[in-house]
């Protein structure tokens, strides 16, 4: 990694910090205290809320998707069954037996992190493109179940109580707003801890090359499923926030689709940057939002807008997703990384 | 009688599996955008329903070479995340185009074939299903001949065996991948149609794209025949465990059988039936 000019690593805890001068330390102070206070700018509306919410809901799901697919190789395209899991687990647990949300969203991650490692253990045998079919099985599967089994509400889906702090209830968009935030700071800080510490090296050893891996002494079985764990209890959470948020849980909330923009995010982002993961969900979800916004007011274009307007942004999002692998394979993060060094030496060249 | 179109839309993805290492999880949009063009030129333009069924092909083959052209040729080299990621997004982006040309509604064909049932005895078969069993093993029949006997499916078995083995001999391995994905997007076009003139043409006849992947994972994804055979197989299985399991259940097991099939084939024998294992070294 490198370090703006004069900063030497002269002790492990310099070494090992995240935020290393004092500049670093004002931009990430002020961006955090930006955050909490962005709602009481004049131009954030509910609408505006709204969309923010499912961006950063959507972020915590491919910060762990990043882990699993972009450090520890392993493709899932069922990540939106997984959130399912979460989001299910969540309104269930206070639907039913009244379990209050700080503890049921921890089980929101667990039991999806459990799903996960069950759907992820094909990953012991198979790898590539058979993993990716197993994980559209899982997908498929996953909701097949919660649509036909009436204990887990069938087709008109679970209500979920709102989540509650003594006698504040956590039910309009904007204290929505500060718990998905706070959720998302502390996953984005897990997210970037685990790709640093062993387990994340032992990842990154898995995803260059599993045999050599195996060699080196990093049991495949226990990292694979944890990596498995680890993607899919993010997904949990992300699905228990959704619960929370949307108030109403349903098996349609969660298609496909969704579960391959999130792997779109990641190649946007780029792979194995947690930054990646931030810049890509933004980048797509804010595409989509965008089109979704302005496509009605296109329909005097022929062609363009009206009914047709969720099939174009379908096509749009596909379309930045395909232009990103094919230029910019490592992502838009790689793309700032050059750009943050190129500055840092500007005079010189290298 | 659903396996003998599970076999043809199979042998689709495993010809490009074969010879360019791709997965293409996108095959389901092939038989969307055949169907689609088909219903375009016979009922929109009006033109002789076999007249648009040839121009559907020769639209298919061009479409065909152009995904391969401009999204998997730079891909070359790329890991397999990236290709698995642009097999997928290629899905939804094709989905995206369909639903934005042609709407999300459901059109039907002019009937080329009669609607009456065939009795055999006590038998009763449904005369189109019967033909567009007949018409996929016939296209299966075909392109088994055209990879034994003519140069182009030669080139192609032999990049399918070896890239720079193939290159050292004077195929153009590039080539031979455009027209792979011609063929497989010509064999979608003809699932397309038939599909589409069973079940009505829609954006929905996508999803059968991702059950017959289960079919090349249980033939093996490099094998032909194991296509073929599982395609038959899925078919039955499919039937019976429908008009037996359903009941007890409650129904709607048609959705999600083929997953649950194939993650059963994946725990057990990732390889499928015929196809070669992969030994890997260091």
């Amino acid at each position: 990694m490198q370090l703006p000019s004069g900063t030497i690593n002269d002790s492990y805890e310099k070494d090992m910090a995240i935020i290393r001068t004092r500049w670093q330390w004002v931009m990430f102070i002020g961006f955090v205290v930006l955050i909490f206070v962005f709602p009481a700018f004049p131009f954030v509306s509910n609408y505006l809320l709204r969309i923010i919410n499912n961006i950063v809901i959507a972020m915590i799901l491919v910060l762990g998707l990043n882990i699993l697919m972009g450090y520890a190789g392993q493709v899932s395209l069922g990540q939106g069954a997984f959130m399912a899991v979460g989001a299910y687990t969540v309104a269930l647990l206070g639907h039913k037996l009244g379990v209050p949300f700080w503890l049921s969203l921890p089980a929101a991650g667990l039991s999806a992190g459990i799903v996960g490692v069950i759907f992820g253990a094909p990953s012991l045998r198979v790898k590539g493109v058979y993993l990716a079919l197993a994980t559209i099985a899982a997908q498929f599967i996953i909701l097949w179940i919660v649509r036909h089994v009436h204990a887990f509400g069938g087709v008109s889906g679970v209500p979920n109580p709102p989540a509650a702090i003594g006698t504040f209830t956590i039910n309009s968009q904007l204290s929505n707003y500060y718990l998905i935030i706070v959720v998302a700071i502390i996953m984005t800080f897990a997210a970037k801890n685990i790709a640093r510490s062993k387990i994340g090296r032992a990842f990154v050893a898995i995803r260059d090359n599993d045999l050599a891996a195996e060699v080196m002494g990093i049991s495949l079985f226990r990292y694979k499923l944890l990596a498995f764990f680890i993607g899919c209890f993010f997904a949990g959470i992300a699905g228990g926030l959704w619960a929370n948020l949307i108030g109403h849980v349903q098996d349609e909330q969660f298609p496909l689709i969704n579960s391959i923009w999130y792997t779109g995010m990641i190649m946007v982002g780029g792979q194995g940057y947690t930054l990646g993961a931030i810049i890509g969900t933004f980048l797509l979800l804010g595409v989509q939002e965008i089109v979704v916004l302005y496509g009605p007011s296109l329909s005097h274009i022929p062609g363009v807008g009206g009914s047709g307007y969720a099939g174009f942004s379908q096509f749009l999002m596909a379309l930045i997703i395909v232009l990103f692998i094919i230029f910019e394979p490592r992502g838009l993060a790689h793309r700032w990384q050059i750009f943050k060094s190129s500055y840092r030496l500007h005079p010189f060249s290298y | 009688m659903n396996g003998g179109v599970y076999a043809l839309i199979a042998l689709g993805i495993v010809l490009i599996y074969k010879s360019t290492r791709v997965l293409n999880i996108a095959q389901g949009q092939f038989l969307v955008v055949g169907a689609w063009i088909a219903f375009t030129f016979s009922s929109k333009i009006g033109l002789n329903i076999w007249l648009s069924f040839f121009l559907t092909l020769v639209a298919a083959i061009i479409i065909g070479f152009l995904i391969e052209r401009f999204t998997f040729r730079p891909l070359i080299g790329q890991p397999i995340s990236a290709l698995i990621t642009m097999t997928i997004v290629l899905m939804a982006g094709i989905e995206g185009l369909v639903l934005w040309i042609w709407g999300g509604w459901v059109e039907t064909f002019p009937d080329f074939i009669p609607r009456e049932p065939i009795r055999m005895g006590n038998i009763v078969l449904s005369q189109q299903l019967l033909w567009m069993f007949i018409i996929a093993m016939v296209f299966i029949g075909g392109f088994a001949l055209f990879f034994k006997y003519t140069r182009t499916g030669l080139a192609m078995r032999a990049t399918a065996e070896d890239h720079q083995v193939a290159q050292s001999v004077g195929i153009s391995v590039k080539t031979v991948f455009g027209q792979t994905w011609a063929i497989a997007a010509l064999i979608g076009a003809i699932g397309g149609i038939i599909l589409g003139s069973l079940y009505g043409v829609s954006y929905q006849l996508g999803e059968w794209g991702l059950k017959v992947l289960t079919v090349a994972i249980i033939g093996g994804l490099d094998s032909i025949p194991g296509a073929i055979v599982a395609g038959l197989m899925l078919g039955l299985l499919e039937k019976v465990a429908t008009g037996y399991v359903d009941p007890i259940i409650g129904g709607g097991l048609e959705a999600v059988f083929p997953f649950v099939i194939l993650l059963i084939v994946l725990m057990i024998k990732p390889y499928g039936l015929f196809g070669l294992k992969e030994i890997e070294r260091i």
